[in-house]
């Protein structure tokens, strides 16, 4: 571009109001656009933050969450004894058999109750997943009506202090401590001991088994083996995978819903772009009949032009951005309908999100500023000059 | 003023016309006019008439619909619209009526404007413009934004940069026609200084009979025929 960017940055400099009010339009839709890739993003690093890649959650064929699936005592005992399990210390399998049922807890200033997964775990539950640690009070008593609860659980929800008791499956459980799972959706949830926790659901089988490796290179062979075995029919995942399966309905919901609202907006904010642009096309006939008589090509026009409009987009763009930063202290808390359960996620603003934030905002102030630049570039010398 | 040899800008049966309401209006008939290298020009007669579209062809800004137009030689009326920017930039200095500055530009960077087309290196280009801008008389004005100046001095800051790619031709439309008297008298010396020091061909329209004094020679146009050519006193 041969006219200077000064040229151009000072003109959308002079007109202040009108580039702030078509820059605010753009910084809106950016800020949705943001938000939702946020959103969508907080949303996986929960997830899959989760998960642990040395871990493998097995489940029954066929089922695709811990809710839907069922194992057997005896399965459970066969998945234990694979050679690939890593041992602790005392030689003993570090496994987890655990159990998910949902119970009904009303959030603090509602009336309605939502769905919480409540895990019963093995007492290695918690030597599986390091992120899990107790923040408050202690871990529960094995075998005893003991529960700890998530952070989210604890900040959300009524009658989950510590020293409180829930009432459920005909047993009253006592609070003794909270966890922080290091904002995974472990921290929507609310654990106790599996055995415990089946006796009063009067369940038989667990519902998943998670096993750590012992190396995890061992992926491949643990589950061949385990899934080869016609006694155990279950199939094994990568623990990490399994919980980012999850939520892969609820992030594809997001994000369709989100990119749908985006450029249903940004067509709003192209045409206050257009509009702006046109404008400031009309008021600078004469100087552009002038840089074209002094020698200034069609391209360069046309460039300038074009200049000034991505230069909105990229102020729009990087406002809304500045807004959507914001959202990153505020937390979410929804059902996640592949569980049917409450899941706590925040929004998450990437490196990614801001690149792609911006390329958004910039193809808005393309778009919007084409046309306008087209006319500026093709406009008679003669006849623009004439404008004076 | 005649003779081809001699001629920098060569003009034979030149016509041109636009098209209003479906109907074409005939605004330059058959006109043939030589001037020389050196000359200073007036061109003057009634509002349509014809001399701003004359001296627009001649600019390259615009295009005749037949005749011959050539200036130091060369046809422009075959030139594309890339070449002919190219060829306004390195032959044709502009000095317009209401000065066409930009007005989100400072004096220095107006000035500077036409030689972002070359390919001078920057510290160059500020020699030039402060060189130029102290040949108008404005070097104390150079970061001052056109708002901020008289129209005495916005008209020389359009005379710096009509000047200062050293252009052969400088085309002045009404270069006096915003200004008070003594403005105008400035313009019209630094006009005329222009053409007799720095050998630069001048061709000017002007509604004002004393402005065209400062010409050589005054060519009258009507309804877009030429009718007289004289030499000033």
């Amino acid at each position: 571009m041969k006219v200077p960017f000064s040229y151009v940055f000072r003109n959308l400099w002079t007109r202040k109001l009108t580039t702030l009010l078509t820059a605010g339009g753009m910084a809106l839709v950016a800020f949705v656009f943001a938000a939702v890739l946020m959103l969508d993003a907080g949303l996986n690093r929960t997830m899959v933050g989760t998960g642990s890649a040395e871990n493998v959650i097995f489940i029954r064929k066929g089922a695709e969450t811990e809710i839907q699936s069922g194992l057997t005592r005896d399965q459970a005992a066969l998945v234990e004894s694979q050679p690939q399990v890593a041992r602790g210390t005392g030689g003993q399998p570090m496994v987890s058999k655990e159990s998910l049922v949902l119970i009904s807890l009303t959030k603090t200033g509602q009336d309605k109750g939502s769905n919480i997964v409540t895990r019963g775990v093995s007492p290695m539950g918690f030597a599986l997943r390091p992120q899990v640690k107790i923040v408050e009070g202690r871990l529960f008593q094995p075998g005893t009506s003991e529960i700890v609860v998530g952070k989210s659980i604890h900040d959300e929800f009524d009658g989950v202090a510590i020293g409180q008791k829930l009432r459920f499956a005909q047993r009253e459980w006592l609070v003794v401590g909270t966890f922080d799972a290091g904002k995974s959706a472990f921290d929507s949830e609310v654990w106790g001991d599996v055995e415990q926790l089946m006796q009063a659901f009067r369940r038989t089988n667990y519902s998943s088994i998670i096993v750590k490796m012992s190396n995890v290179d061992n992926f491949e062979a643990l589950t061949k083996s385990v899934e080869d075995d016609i006694r155990i029919a279950l199939e094994g995942k990568r623990e990490r995978l399994f919980y980012e399966d999850q939520s892969r309905a609820l992030s594809t919901f997001i994000s369709f819903l989100g990119i749908f609202l985006s450029v249903i907006f940004s067509v709003g904010a192209m045409i206050g772009a257009a509009i702006t642009m046109y404008s400031s096309v009309a008021m600078r006939t004469a100087e552009i009949g002038t840089l074209r008589a002094l020698g200034f090509r069609q391209p360069s026009i046309l460039a300038a032009f074009l200049t000034e409009s991505l230069l909105l987009g990229l102020v729009g763009g990087l406002a809304g951005l500045a807004c959507a930063a914001f959202l990153q202290s505020i937390t979410i808390s929804t059902m996640n309908f592949q569980s049917f359960s409450q899941l706590a996620f925040s929004f998450l603003l990437t490196f990614k999100i801001v690149v792609q934030t911006v390329i958004f905002s910039l193809l808005m102030g393309f778009v919007g500023g084409f046309l306008p630049a087209v006319k500026a570039a093709r406009m008679k010398i003669v006849d623009s000059l004439r404008a004076a | 003023m005649t003779e081809t040899a001699n001629s920098l800008v060569e003009i034979r049966n030149l016509t041109k016309g636009y098209t209003r309401g479906g109907q074409k209006v005939p605004v330059l008939d058959n006109i043939t006019l030589n001037i020389a290298r050196g000359d200073f020009i007036a061109l003057m007669g009634p509002s349509g008439s014809g001399k701003s579209t004359l001296l627009n062809l001649i600019a390259g800004i615009d295009k005749p619909d037949s005749g011959v137009l050539k200036i130091d030689g060369e046809d422009i009326t075959v030139l594309s619209e890339g070449q002919l920017a190219d060829w306004r930039a390195a032959n044709i200095g502009f000095i317009f009526q209401f000065y066409n500055l930009m007005p989100v530009l400072t004096a220095f960077e107006n000035v500077e404007l036409p030689l972002l087309l070359t390919n001078l290196s920057k510290s160059d280009r500020r020699g030039r413009v402060e060189m130029t801008l102290s040949l108008v008389g404005l070097s104390d004005r150079m970061e001052h934004y056109p708002n901020e100046l008289s129209g005495g001095q916005q008209q020389r800051v359009a005379i710096a940069r009509a000047i200062v790619t050293d252009p052969t031709i400088l085309v002045c439309d009404e270069p006096t026609g915003d200004l008070d008297k003594q403005s105008a008298s400035d313009v019209l010396t630094m006009l005329k200084q222009l053409n007799v020091e720095m050998g630069k061909t001048i061709i000017m329209v002007t509604h004002d009979a004393h402005a065209a004094e400062a010409a050589k020679h005054i060519v009258h146009l009507e309804k877009g025929e030429l009718i007289d050519e004289s030499l000033t006193t």
